[in-house]
């Protein structure tokens, strides 16, 4: 150990045969799981296993990022998220500003630039973003010289959650390669399932999506030579045969008012994850949920808090990941 | 300021008389002359035109200027001066202002407005239903007299088919082109971009084509029932262009447009959420483009039109879904067209013909889009060679909204003179005594 290094610095932790170190790290932002290398992620992985031993402390604080600022700007609400990058960054000793805004002020376009204004005349740091819309933190990413971690965009990535979901899957699988996962439930609507799908196909697992064709996003079907590894499957019996990983997706009711669904109990009827039909996968296999759930809709409780659950530790898992992520964003150049 | 010209020495290209040689065009005090004059009549100048185009002044059926109402976005003046700096002449321009152009008083105020401050021709569309909203007829006897060339609701599509078949019927007094803006906007929800796997990626709404294509053959069949003359603007599907084509073939009176921009970008401009990618309708595949093309070569589309939206700096620069739809257009038509030439897919009498005499034949109008002796000297002067950036801060048009910026272009206006008057000239060219 060289002198003048603090002696808790989780760097020193990243065990020895980390595949890569952050001076090979490509992205000052963290927008989608798009363009990130299987190298990459095993990086994410490596550092938050340093990050987990740092939480497994009596004082569950180092000073990695004294003196940085990290601001979370969410436009949407959000407890477990927001609240997850919030410990995440304190225990790094980051300072922490929370942005909220109304859903009413994002109906103006200029709400959003001048809020990143203010962001840039404040000297963030690091911004984590939550917005409604698909591709707002891509603006915010042209704007402003921050680093900025997408917390969430519209339909389209949620990166972090993603990260924390194959962290969990590999603390429970020695190989990630060649792992059926199935996605049940509403796609078309799930930046969690859009951003898991570049993750788990980038570290090799092959993902079924298991959804009525009413809440699948089109092109998938039809012209999946740009997603390899990826299947339909409607029926969930067929679907969760052999399955090494299930995740479910939440619900939301306003699906079958727009008409996407005849009925919530017609749903549960055709795609709730029950103790029977989680049968058909194999006998390890691992459940997910993005969170917040609606127990009894898409996923029945005796699931939910079954041995198969792995839930509560993806909530766990959620803030070392976060940690991981402003550790190594500190240490990144603007491009 | 002269009104009279010999433009030496270029190809001159009139469609309009199947005209297409190396010579002399000869402009006598504002009026093309005839043919067997070698000089003006009065003082002239010299345009020297050797490896340039010269053709008739573009017309645009399809653009929107803005005013009244979002002066902020585009006046008559600057709209006027940037299609001048593309190479029109004459415009016609969309009646979804603010009021609304769906009375006389409004029709007499765009052209007092463009006599006052444009510098070329305007020709007002008034609206098909009182206030574009769909529900009652706008007093189209009135408009006609007014001196509008054409109705339409553009911007909305006319969604009930009865206003829209009583649109269809009514017009046929006034023997004026009704046009519609197709899109099923139940079936489209609010979508953000052309429906498929890249929106899918993107995480934005998608519209399918079926949302054009299902109300272009509404129209079709109104048209069919009523025997009223039906245009169709900016078509953007296959499927639209083979529903037209079958109609055409049953004798159906309708005439189509398509844009610069929908035969030559595709939905792959919006990757990265570019807000000045988006446009209604969205940008589509390469499918689309080559079945546009298609189409245009076989009289199946009849004109190109530039469905020009300007729109100021701070609308477009906000998230994807809440910017406005719309593409600056007018400075930078000719340099896109153009590649449509340079690539072999078009000739160029094909391309100046669905900029010039095609549009004037659904205008009704045999002094515009032609070089005959007499007409008034609208000419465009191009060189199809000429290799350019696009630089939005040297637009005219206070719309600087689009993905083209930065872009090379081949093919650049060279002057632009609209009834005799000089309105538009690059900086290279030479005028001579």
């Amino acid at each position: 150990m060289t002198t003048g290094q603090p002696k808790d610095d989780p760097a020193l932790l990243i065990k020895p045969e980390s595949p890569m170190t952050t001076s090979t790290w490509q992205h000052h932002h963290i927008l989608d799981l798009d363009d990130f290398t299987s190298g990459e992620i095993e990086l994410v992985y490596h550092t938050a296993d340093a990050m987990k031993e740092v939480l497994s402390r009596p004082i569950r604080k180092v000073p990695t990022l004294r003196g940085k600022t990290v601001a979370t700007m969410f436009y949407e609400p959000s407890t477990r998220t927001r609240v997850s990058f919030e410990l995440a960054a304190k225990n790094l000793s980051a300072d922490v500003v929370n942005i909220s805004a109304t859903a009413s002020s994002v109906t103006k376009g200029e709400s959003l630039i001048d809020t990143l204004d203010t962001l840039q005349s404040l000297g963030a740091d690091m911004v984590v973003m939550r917005h409604p819309f698909s591709g707002a933190p891509y603006i915010a990413a042209r704007y402003i010289a921050a680093s900025i971690i997408n917390g969430g965009d519209g339909w389209h990535a949620h990166p972090t959650q993603a990260l924390l979901d194959l962290y969990t899957i590999r603390e429970h699988k020695k190989e990630m390669k060649g792992l059926k996962a199935v996605i049940i439930g509403d796609i078309l609507h799930s930046r969690v399932a859009r951003s898991n799908i570049w993750g788990m196909t980038t570290m090799g697992m092959n993902v079924t999506l298991c959804c009525p064709p009413t809440l699948l996003p089109v092109g998938l079907d039809t012209e999946n030579d740009r997603f390899p590894r990826v299947s339909i499957e409607p029926n969930i019996e067929a679907a969760l045969d052999g399955a090494d990983v299930v995740m479910t997706l939440r619900l939301q009711k306003e699906r079958q008012q727009s008409g996407l669904l005849p009925s919530i109990r017609e749903y549960i009827h055709l795609y709730q994850l029950n103790e029977a039909r989680l049968n058909k996968a194999k006998p390890d296999a691992l459940v997910l949920h993005p969170g917040p759930m609606n127990e009894g809709i898409e996923i029945s409780p005796g699931v939910a808090h079954g041995p198969h659950s792995v839930i509560a530790e993806q909530v766990t898992n959620g803030v070392a990941i976060r940690m991981a992520l402003l550790y190594i964003l500190a240490g990144s150049k603007k491009q | 300021m002269t009104k009279s010209w010999l433009i030496q020495g270029g190809r001159i290209i009139d469609p309009s008389q199947g005209i297409d040689h190396v010579g002399d065009l000869v402009v006598s005090d504002g009026k093309i002359s005839s043919p067997g004059e070698t000089t003006p009549k009065a003082d002239y100048k010299v345009i020297p035109a050797e490896g340039l185009i010269v053709c008739p002044g573009f017309i645009d059926f399809h653009c929107h200027l803005r005013q009244p109402g979002f002066e902020e976005k585009e006046t008559i003046a600057t709209g006027t001066l940037a299609a001048a700096r593309g190479g029109f002449t004459t415009v016609c321009c969309m009646p979804n202002t603010d009021p609304p152009l769906d009375n006389q008083a409004a029709i007499d105020y765009i052209k007092a407005e463009a006599d006052a401050s444009g510098v070329i021709s305007v020709l007002p569309i008034g609206c098909i239903s009182k206030g574009r909203k769909g529900e009652g007829l706008a007093e189209m006897g009135e408009l006609a007299a007014a001196g509008v060339i054409a109705y339409s609701d553009d911007g909305s599509p006319v969604m009930n088919s009865r206003l829209m078949r009583q649109a269809l019927d009514y017009s046929r007094t006034f023997g004026l082109p009704v046009i519609d803006h197709c899109e099923d906007t139940v079936l489209s929800n609010d979508g953000q971009m052309n429906e498929g796997i890249l929106a899918t990626r993107l995480g934005l709404r998608g519209i399918p084509a079926a949302a054009e294509e299902s109300m272009v053959a509404r129209d079709l069949a109104l048209a069919r029932l009523t025997g009223a003359r039906l245009h169709i603007a900016h078509v953007s599907t296959e499927g639209s262009v083979e529903l037209i084509r079958c109609a055409k073939e049953k004798g159906t009176r309708v005439t189509a447009e398509v844009t610069p921009h929908h035969l030559t970008l595709t939905e792959e401009e919006v990757t990265g959420y570019n807000t000045n990618a988006k446009v209604s309708p969205p940008l589509r595949t390469r499918r689309d483009i080559e079945a546009l093309i298609k189409g245009l070569k076989e009289n199946v589309i009849d004109i190109i039109a530039t469905d020009h939206a300007p729109h100021a700096e701070i609308d477009k620069l906000c998230e994807f879904a809440l910017a406005p739809s719309g593409i600056s257009v007018f400075e930078t038509a000719l340099g896109s067209l153009m590649k449509l030439v340079h690539d072999g897919q078009l000739t160029l009498p094909t391309l100046i013909a669905r900029l010039t005499s095609e549009p004037a034949r659904i205008i009704n109008s045999d002094k515009l889009g032609t070089f005959k002796a007499g007409a008034p000297a609208d000419i465009t002067i191009f060189d199809p060679e000429r290799e350019w950036v696009v630089d939005t801060s040297n637009f005219a048009s206070k719309g600087k909204n689009t993905p083209l910026a930065g872009s090379t272009l081949k093919g650049k206006v060279m002057a632009t003179i609209f009834h005799g008057k000089l309105v538009y000239k690059d900086d290279s060219v030479k005028l001579e005594q």
